[in-house]
């Protein structure tokens, strides 16, 4: 126990070997990469999945190319059976919730970043961080199987409601196996989760260069901390929930399944178990999870925009308070999933307060953002145009929560399209706008590569039109009824809304395409493109005073010393409008 | 805006040993909450049915509360040799204290595994009454409570071998807060299965 060694611990060489330099790498910067890289996989998997059943949706009863090579039994033919359409949502918004929504924002740029703009070498615990990758990538992999064992993936959607997901295969395809690697996914997911938000929490509090303040920190960085506080109690609690659910299937507990229950003709061998009990769970991690998607990305945005508009958000202090207040209010809210659940309906008055009070500091955050815009000069940008998009689809999804956090509202649409393009709008599409725009932001700095802003900006508009295109009519076939998770629109009082269908599936497949420009973008500016000064937008953090791509250790074995915090734009400063937080100069304000 | 440098922050050295405490706080800040999330379960689960039976808890558990309330002591006797081994001192009266500070960490050591051990004995008692995991809600939630403390306990005892394994070489070679970061996981062990204890006595 000596002092030297203590000194010692962040101080590991570099690795030699490709193993140890890419694979099992301690490298808090490669870790984000490869959390970066499983979420691209996952993202194109997960949106192949939403081409095949928005295609099945318009023309049920077409061939689909190689459809039945996937899986005879789902699709005799290569004709998608309804069951088989259930088994591809489910795995949608599996891979979309977790492996994209959760990895993307969070554990791949906050694991890259977090250490560089706090001043550190490297996060608190790099075995840890190596192995929250590692479980993470297997709990990819046993989902993926789902789809390779002759079972097929569950049908039971991402929520995997109980008793549905806890009898077995008798109540459906991939309801044996499928649901079995499904709920030991998820996990493993959970430890994975687990240990990356302790490494993120300890790293923040501990690990902090000199002069480096909370109240100094990035709003992302702040932004990643709220984040993993969040993400350690919730996954903690869905672990739990994945254990007995495991149990009842596997074991034969009774933890979720009533009694007297009959499904294909048989009495389940179960008694007094609560269907909602899995609810209660799963939704006490499920929605604080939608903020888990959504605050990272809100931190990258304000990231983006500060340098962007070349001056401070009008309070960076107020943004990062109502993060913090959306994080704790996101543990009172669960029930509003569960309104047409069967609870007390004085619970669900109960839900509804705080579901409501949870808008004011959304729209707080939106009235800054909004404010410091007004009258900017700002650079336009692929990144400054998806902080932008972020805004506008924050905006346009949340809204529509109003609504739906009544509950005598959400009575009405809870089983319509309306929910579906609420939150596809407000956490799915918002987020993944602030991943864009931290990859067009940050992309030369990991890479030491410039991307092509010609193609990053058409990117942007199709991306944008294409996602309203998509999401806004949701809103309006829910309004008039039409519910969801229907496989084919076949009754009397859908088969008029199928020309809407029809131009919504047109649009996802142009959306989807223009992702490609992305992927090339990403791909051809990794090789070939422009090399990256060390500052390329002239931002103030940390990590613009490393080369792009930034050593092993981040700071060549020195200790950067902070002066200011990250929002000293808008001054004069000796190389222009702006102050870097090293620069021990003093901030004189321009005007 | 200031200007001057906050010293008061921690700096990138001393920061990597105060990680491992902040660490293994937030560690047990999760596992709280996953101990949380089973007992609302069990209050919910109890809610939900009419026909919940009640089980005697195997009287062989207060013997392994004891056990693991008692090697929370011994870890505490084995601090002061453990500090003779920090400042450095394995020669004279130092080397004895450390020594000493060993055996304790040892004694702690075989405590955790016989509380282990208890435990399992407790399931064999429950299971000769032909009471199994999915036997009733109260046996199914008794062994997956004993189940999940049993292997943070494991995950423990593994942690308290690696300590005792890096100190008792030639050259000790640990942080001070590694071992404190044990300590605390080790007595929180303790705490939780009195709380466990207590819950499955009331509601179980």
């Amino acid at each position: 126990m000596q002092e030297a060694s203590a000194q010692q611990v962040h101080q590991h060489a570099p690795p030699e070997g490709f193993i140890r330099k890419y694979v099992f790498s301690l490298d808090h910067k490669v870790i984000g990469k490869q959390y970066y890289a499983l979420a691209l996989v996952a993202v194109f998997m997960g949106m192949a999945l939403s081409w095949l059943m928005r295609f099945h949706l318009i023309w049920p009863n077409s061939k689909i190319f190689g459809l039945e090579l996937l899986s005879k039994v789902g699709a005799p033919g290569g004709v998608m059976t309804p069951e088989y359409y259930l088994s591809l949502m489910t795995m949608h918004g599996t891979l979309m919730v977790f492996f994209v929504l959760t990895n993307a924002p969070f554990a791949a740029f906050g694991n890259y970043f977090l250490p560089i703009q706090i001043g550190a070498e490297d996060m608190a615990f790099p075995r840890f961080n190596m192995m929250s990758f590692w479980t993470t990538f297997v709990a990819f992999v046993v989902l993926v199987l789902a789809f390779v064992i002759p079972d097929g993936p569950p049908i039971s959607g991402w929520t995997a409601y109980a008793p549905l997901s806890a009898v077995g295969s008798d109540a459906g395809p991939g309801l044996g196996w499928g649901q079995n690697l499904w709920g030991i996914s998820i996990a493993i997911f959970c430890v994975g989760s687990l240990l990356g938000s302790l490494n993120f929490i300890a790293t923040t509090l501990d690990l902090r260069t000199k002069g480096m303040t909370l109240m100094r920190m990035p709003i992302s960085t702040w932004a990643w901390f709220i984040t993993s506080c969040i993400s350690l109690l919730a996954f903690a609690v869905l672990l739990p929930a994945c254990v007995l659910l495991i149990l009842d299937r596997v074991a034969g507990t009774s933890f979720f399944i009533p009694a007297g229950l009959v499904v294909s003709d048989r009495l389940q061998p179960h008694a007094g178990g609560s269907p909602l009990l899995w609810q209660h769970l799963f939704w006490f991690f499920g929605h604080p999870e939608v903020y888990i998607a959504i605050l990272p990305a809100m931190g990258i945005v304000s990231h983006v925009l500060i340098a962007s508009i070349r001056r401070p958000l009008l309070s960076a202090k107020v943004i990062i308070y109502s993060m913090m207040s959306i994080g704790f209010l996101s543990y009172m809210v669960w029930g509003h999933h569960m309104f047409v659940s069967g609870m007390n309906p004085f619970s669900a008055l109960m839900f509804s307060f705080p579901t409501l009070t949870i808008t004011i500091p959304a729209t707080i955050m939106t009235l800054i953002w909004l404010g410091s815009l007004y009258g900017a000069k700002i650079r336009i940008t692929p990144a400054s145009l998806f902080a932008l998009g972020f805004i506008s689809m924050f905006v346009s999804g949340g809204v529509s929560g109003f609504f739906l956090a009544q509950p005598s509202l959400d009575i009405v649409l809870h089983a319509t399209y309306f929910v579906v393009g609420h939150f596809h709008m407000v956490m799915g599409v918002a987020a993944i706008f602030g991943v864009f725009a931290g990859t067009y932001f940050w992309f030369p700095k990991m890479t030491g590569r410039m991307m092509n802003e010609g193609l990053g900006k058409w990117h942007f508009w199709l991306t944008f039109a294409g996602t309203y295109c998509i999401f806004m009519p949701f809103h309006y076939l829910g309004l008039i009824g039409n519910v969801r998770r229907y496989s084919a629109f076949v009754d009397d009082f859908l088969v008029p809304l199928l020309p809407l269908h029809k131009f919504i599936t047109i649009a996802a497949f142009v959306t989807g395409a223009a992702q490609f420009l992305f992927l090339i973008n990403l791909i051809h500016s990794r090789f070939w493109g422009q090399e990256a000064p060390v500052n390329p937008w002239e931002a103030t953090s940390l990590e613009w005073t490393v080369p792009s791509p930034p050593p092993f250790d981040n700071f060549g074995g020195k200790h950067p010393v902070v002066y200011h915090d990250a929002h000293q734009y808008g001054v004069k400063g000796s190389r222009g409008d702006y102050v870097m937080q090293d620069s021990p100069e003093t901030v004189v304000p321009e005007s | 805006m200031s200007t001057q440098a906050n010293t008061m922050t921690a700096a990138g050295k001393s920061g990597a040993a105060e990680a491992a405490k902040s660490g293994i706080w937030v560690g047990i800040a999760a596992i709280t909450m996953s101990f949380a999330a089973f007992t609302s379960a069990i209050i919910v689960r109890q809610g939900s049915d009419a026909s919940w039976q009640h089980l005697a808890l195997p009287p062989v558990l207060y013997l392994t509360t004891l056990i693991l309330l008692g090697s929370s002591v011994t870890l505490e006797m084995s601090r002061r040799g453990i500090s003779a081994l920090t400042a450095g001192s394995a020669s004279g009266e130092g080397g004895e204290a450390a020594a000493g500070g060993l055996r304790w960490l040892g004694g702690t050591l075989g405590l955790g595994l016989l509380f282990v051990a208890g435990q399992y004995v407790a399931w064999q008692q429950l299971a000769a009454q032909g009471i199994f995991l999915a036997t009733n809600p109260s046996s199914s939630f008794f062994y997956v409570l004993t189940a999940m403390h049993g292997l943070h306990v494991l995950g423990g005892l593994a942690a308290l071998g690696y300590v005792l394994r890096k100190l008792a070489g030639a050259r000790p070679a640990l942080r001070r807060s590694a071992y404190e970061a044990v300590c605390v996981y080790w007595h929180f062990m303790g705490g939780l299965w009195v709380y466990l204890l207590l819950v499955m006595r009331m509601r179980l």
